[in-house]
């Protein structure tokens, strides 16, 4: 599936994941290369939230396999999934999810702090992020004050300062404005491609999918486009001769 | 699109040359197809003949002898109208990709060979790797903010018709079902 060679960093297999009688995963498979920004997108209800979760050890999908680096996600217990997102997985859903009695300093100092560094370095190395995202000016503020497109960039902010090698974003522009969308993308994809590190970006929104290296598409979860995704009327002679009729209206 | 009026508007900076008004339209419009200097040319001629422009002056400093034009009163007049004037909002739709669906379903639905389903899945991916490019031109450092206006309202329109796709693609079945009963 992935166009890069080699080894993916992360890799799920033929995932299933039901919610009581909702089939949310049927089958879905998709990799992810190193530093590689990835767009998950797809139509309400696709499975784009849970194929999320079950890639980044929130949630563990009913059969499949989830690898990053060599090591199964899925079997992992509650405390090594846990430890992963603290150190090597960072996270991030529509709403920053801040933490409102602490400052915007000490919400991004956290993690660090829980990965056992020392209290002057953890807000050093939580200023230097907060700076990449323009957000130095807020660090003394509390998360309620500030605009959705300012704790958006916060919430990335604290998701990479851990050097996280990969961060998940759960639409992560779902609440802002286009232009406010545009400051937070653009600042993600910024500091990612500086320090390598993989993004898997939850959208519905083609403008937040085209910051990505590529898209994979959902539906009824599964991959569309993959081995096995079934279109509605199948037959290669016939989407070659639409992709044909295409090329010559290019030529005329 | 109004070339006259978008000369008109250039001139408003002061008398200018042909090739300076050029010069500024693709520098203003940079994903915009550059104007043709001849085009520039016969859109000044009519702008004089039509009493909107003039001619200000010559210059040749050792060069071939250029003329210099500049808006008149009138031209400004209707260069203000132009600028206030509302363009009706799209009323016809006639758009290569609807038409492209609309037949192939036609055609689906008559036995003949045709996958609308699988066009619009192709053309969407073609639609998502301009925007990637438009994306990442767009947000390259030191983009200057008349690429960024134009990159921007290009993938502006390349979303609304890939969100048309989405949606169209949902309704395959139904439309189909509707030919069909027909
Ligand atoms: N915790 C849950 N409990 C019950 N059903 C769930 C749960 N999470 C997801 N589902 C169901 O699984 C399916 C896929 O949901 P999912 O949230 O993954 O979709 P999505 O693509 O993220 O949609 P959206 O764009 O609306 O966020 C849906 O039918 C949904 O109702
Ligand atoms: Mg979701």
């Amino acid at each position: 599936m992935s166009t890069h060679g080699g080894t993916p960093l992360l890799a799920a297999r033929e995932l299933y994941k039901s919610y009581g009688r909702a089939e949310a995963l049927r089958g879905a498979s998709v990799e992810l290369a190193e530093g590689e920004i990835l767009a998950l997108t797809g139509a309400s209800g696709s499975g784009k939230s849970t194929l999320l979760h079950c890639l980044a050890g929130i949630v563990r999908p009913d059969d499949g396999a989830v690898v990053y680096d060599r090591r199964r996600v899925d079997r992992m217990s509650e405390d090594e999934r846990s430890l992963l997102r603290r150190t090597e997985f960072g996270v991030v859903f529509q709403f920053a999810q801040l933490i409102p009695e602490l400052t915007v300093l000490d919400n991004v100092s956290l993690p660090l702090l829980l990965a056992g560094a020392s209290r002057p370095d953890a807000h050093a190395k939580a200023g230097e992020w907060l700076e990449r995202f323009g957000a130095l000016g807020q660090v003394t503020a509390r998360p309620g004050q500030l605009s959705g497109g300012q704790a958006q960039r916060v919430a990335l902010a604290r998701a990479l300062a851990t050097g996280a090698r990969i961060v998940f974003a759960d639409e992560p522009t779902g609440a802002l404005d286009s232009l406010a969308a545009e400051q937070t993308m653009t600042a993600l994809v910024h500091a990612a491609r500086e320090t390598g590190t993989a993004v898997v970006l939850v959208t519905h929104d083609a403008q937040v999918a085209a910051y990505a290296d590529r898209e994979v598409q959902l539906r009824d979860g599964k991959v569309v486009g993959a081995p096995g995704f079934a279109p509605v009327s199948a037959s290669a002679s016939v989407s070659a001769s639409a992709s044909a009729s295409a090329s010559e209206e290019e030529r005329a | 699109m109004s070339t006259r009026h978008i000369v008109l508007g250039l001139l408003a900076a002061g008398p200018s040359h042909g090739y300076d008004l050029k010069r500024r339209h693709d520098e203003r419009f940079p994903q915009a197809r550059p104007l043709a200097y001849g085009q520039v040319y016969t859109t000044l001629q009519r702008l004089v003949r039509d009493g909107l422009a003039e001619v200000d002056g010559t210059d040749a400093d050792g060069g071939p002898e250029r003329t210099r034009y500049r808006a008149t009163d009138k031209g400004s007049v209707e260069l203000a109208q132009w600028l206030g004037e509302i363009t009706p909002p799209a009323p016809f739709v006639t758009n290569e990709i609807f038409a492209k669906v609309v037949v192939a379903t036609l055609v689906a639905a008559s036995g003949e060979s045709a996958d609308p389903a699988a066009y619009l899945r192709e053309q969407r991916a073609a639609h998502m790797a301009r925007m990637r490019e438009l994306t990442a031109l767009k947000t390259a450092p030191g983009t200057d903010l008349a690429t960024v206006l134009s990159a921007d309202y290009a993938l502006n329109h390349l979303d609304a018709d890939l969100r048309w796709m989405n949606t169209t693609a949902g309704r395959l079945a139904a439309l189909t079902e509707e030919i069909n009963t027909a």
